[in-house]
């Protein structure tokens, strides 16, 4: 026991050395004079235009790309601020948080709407709705759900059908699966039968979008709820398979939010980096913004975007959080 | 007038440094105070936000299955949004042992369920203020504390007073050159009614010493009363001292002349020739003393009238035949020939009595010093201006004289025997002067003294 807990020590650093990326990428020159370190949630194929624009820009910087999931992100830039200069995620309540709890350099001067920034060191750069994603084939001649509760009641009506055959977020593991489903919560109380009934039939549960698109794609999923309409959308248009809806009586809207850390070693190259990034939203050019750029609410009747308030970080809260795990736990996990 | 009046400051400029300084006092004043309100009311409206807040929170406070839960709505934290995004903090204690939020959150150590607290403190170098409030629950096992504390940060607090600041900056800033021009014109129109009184009397004639009768301000009206006061004294004053030169020219020359025609009729019955001369002596001392007095009172009359000028059109060459006429027989008893010559009549505007006197004086001296058998000749020009000249065919001045002679009491050195006060010459240049006219005398070049009046 003693010889496991010494060689647990020993290898501890070699563990946080070898962090478990989803994705890990060098952009630009080797041997440039500065690296950018980029800890972001999103795909990298997403923001690979992005930086190669940025390096074009400024080609003395090289980045570091490095992916992981919003809940992971959210641990190990709180446990080490100063490794990383710019953090991206969707998980925009998490993010409030950092920038509340002062991880965040504050940018002045940035033209930006107003709406979309908060604390000049939060900044939007997208409007990215929660779909539902069906599997077309798969669904066969069952009818497409435009709502929640049409999702109910179709799953309600075909209990045998759907068995392990319809997927979500495991809120307790991914971030921005927590944040739909508390801003869901709080919408309606639909989101609480949807719960329920999917944890009647089964449903599995991810930790990451592109899984359950794969799984969608593959077959193994004939629908997923509150899946990124964004990455749905770019893989709906090589298969024909995804069909992707927004739910015609809410679609929650998540904006994916950009921090400068406070403890950058090179802030002033951070601060470049998000003003480009903020440029090339506002360019709105697909080639070089693969992403769906910010559009305001009021624009988009219907849909609900969730703002950047002090009130995201209402259920970060221990005791909230861990309420709502468990009344989810409650409803969703019936077997376990 | 001002120049000889000992000037210290100005009350205009005194009146309006005054008002100045205070309306700036008062700005100062004004900014400090309606600042010091608006911080007071800017951190009531902060406090009273916090305080919702931490009520909604504390107010979701139960104890399910044996535990303290609080299961607070997303309205309890999105009321703190504000324009400058502040950041947000809370901690939430049960008995003290943290339950959630904060634990770095400074709290008063005493949360006290009567009273909420509001203290400032610092989180991560930011200034912040905190609301406290607390709840007892009574559990299965005795009463719970629990205690809510949430704080924000003062940015848009700040930011709110410097736009307020500004703002009561430029009223102070408005007020005080408001009150600077009222000031200013205050201060005028103060002056101006001292300016007005001084007009007033400075547009006097010289004889006019009635009272001031122009309406004034009360604060000017004791002023004025001691003015009018003085004046009549001097009034008076002056009236009397006329009366008193009549008086005592009356008294003295009667006398005098009584004197005279005593020592002249006994001068007649006395032969020694000794008592005879001590006799004639004591009549010439009887007739220098009747003179100088007569001068004296002349001189003192002269000064009053020449101080207090009345004018009238005076015809100077009928005045000087007059005298021409009535000295006549005085110059043919030293065989002395009077003649006046002049060109038509010579108008001046002054005053007759001082004019005749001075003249008289002149030729009097003329024909004192003048001896016998010679010419004494008053000239008349009136081009371009008025000139009198008496010419004689005296001695003349002494060089070295000329410019002493008129003083008062001066008398040549080699006047010999003749009576005389030495006040003549002074007589006539003070009229002269009065009269806005000079004086002057020479010697003439063919022999003999020149006093010419010019006018």
């Amino acid at each position: 026991m003693r010889y496991l807990a010494l060689l647990a020590l020993c290898l501890a650093p070699l563990v946080a050395m070898a962090q478990d990326w989803e994705d890990q990428r060098m952009f630009g020159a080797e041997n440039a004079d500065t690296t950018l370190r980029i800890l972001s949630s999103t795909d990298t194929s997403f923001f690979a235009p992005i930086i190669d624009d940025f390096i074009a820009a400024n080609p003395a910087v090289s980045v570091e790309y490095l992916v992981t999931g919003t809940a992971d992100l959210n641990r190990i830039f709180r446990e080490t601020p100063n490794d990383f200069d710019v953090v991206i995620s969707s998980a925009m309540d998490l993010q409030l948080k950092l920038a509340n709890d002062g991880f965040a350099a504050r940018l002045f001067d940035v033209n930006h709407p107003d709406w979309a920034q908060w604390h000049d060191s939060l900044f939007a750069f997208t409007s990215e709705p929660a779909a539902i994603v069906v599997n077309r084939s798969a669904l066969g001649d069952l009818p497409i759900p435009n709502t929640r509760q049409d999702l109910i009641q179709l799953m309600r009506d075909n209990p045998d059908r759907f068995q392990s055959k319809v997927g979500t977020y495991d809120v307790r593991q991914s971030g921005l699966g927590y944040l739909f489903a508390t801003q869901d919560a709080r919408a309606s109380e639909t989101f609480w039968r949807l719960t329920e009934v999917m944890g009647r039939i089964n449903a599995r549960l991810y930790c990451c979008s592109g899984q359950m698109i794969d799984d969608l794609i593959s077959g193994d999923l004939i629908m997923a709820y509150n899946v990124l309409g964004s990455y749905a959308q770019v893989r709906a248009e090589s298969s024909n398979e995804l069909l992707v809806i927004l739910p015609s009586e809410f679609p929650t809207t998540m904006m994916r939010t950009v921090l400068a850390s406070r403890g950058a070693t090179d802030p002033l190259v951070a601060e470049d980096f998000i003003r480009h990034l903020l440029t090339l939203q506002a360019n709105g050019d697909p080639t070089h913004f693969p992403l769906p750029p910010l559009s305001p609410s009021e624009a988009n009747e219907g849909q609900t975007t969730i703002a950047l308030n002090p009130a995201l970080m209402t259920y970060l809260d221990q005791m909230k959080r861990s309420a709502f795990i468990r009344e989810w736990e409650d409803a969703i996990v019936q077997d376990e | 007038m001002t120049d000889d009046v000992n000037v210290s400051g100005s009350l205009r400029n005194r009146l309006a440094l005054i008002l100045t300084g205070g309306a700036a006092v008062l700005a100062a004043i004004l900014f400090v105070v309606v600042r010091a309100l608006a911080t007071q009311v800017a951190q009531q409206g902060q406090d009273n936000i916090l305080n919702a807040s931490m009520s909604s929170i504390l107010d979701t406070a139960i104890i399910r299955d044996g535990r303290v839960t609080l299961d607070f709505p997303y309205s309890s934290l999105s009321m703190l949004g504000t324009a400058a995004d502040d950041r947000v903090f809370y901690a939430i204690y049960e008995n003290g042992t943290l339950l959630s939020g904060y634990d770095k959150l400074q709290t008063p150590d005493t949360a006290s369920p009567d009273q909420n607290q509001f203290t400032n403190a610092v989180f991560n170098g930011d200034p912040i203020r905190v609301a406290t409030g607390a709840r007892v629950l009574i559990g299965s096992d005795g009463p719970r504390t629990v205690s809510v504390s949430i704080a924000q940060t003062q940015d848009a607090l700040s930011d709110s007073l410097s736009v307020i600041s500004r703002n009561v900056a430029l009223i102070g800033l408005g007020f005080f050159v408001l009150s600077s021009v009222l000031a200013l014109w205050a201060a005028s129109v103060t002056s101006g009614q001292l300016h007005r009184l001084t007009r007033s009397v400075t547009r006097r004639g010289p004889q006019d010493l009635s009272p001031v009768t122009k309406p004034v301000p009360s604060e000017m009206g004791p002023l004025v009363g001691s003015l009018n006061t003085f004046m009549s004294r001097l009034d008076h004053t002056l009236t009397q001292s006329e009366d008193f030169i009549a008086e005592a020219a009356h008294r003295i020359r009667t006398p005098l002349a009584t004197v005279r025609s005593h020592a002249e009729a006994t001068l007649q019955r006395v032969e020694h020739a000794d008592n005879r001369a001590a006799l004639q002596s004591m009549v010439r001392a009887i007739d220098e003393s009747s003179r100088a007095a007569g001068q004296l009172l002349d001189h003192a009359m002269v000064t009053f009238r020449a101080e207090n000028l009345e004018t009238e059109d005076v015809n100077l060459v009928e005045l000087l035949r007059e005298l021409v006429q009535r000295m006549t027989p005085v110059a043919d008893m030293k065989d002395i020939t009077l003649t006046l010559k002049s060109e038509g009549p010579a108008i001046l505007s002054g005053d007759a009595i001082l004019l005749q006197n001075a003249l008289r004086n002149l030729i009097d001296n003329a024909l004192k010093y003048a001896p016998a058998e010679t010419a004494v000749v008053i000239d008349v020009s009136t081009t371009p201006t008025v000139n009198i000249s008496v010419l004689d065919g005296g001695p003349g001045f002494a060089p070295d004289e000329i410019a002493t002679l008129s003083g008062r009491f001066v008398r040549g050195k080699d006047t010999g025997n003749k009576v005389g006060s030495g006040l003549g010459l002074t007589i006539a240049k003070e009229v002269t002067t009065a009269h806005g006219g000079t004086m002057s005398l020479h010697n003439r070049p063919e022999g003999g003294a020149c006093v010419t009046l010019h006018f």
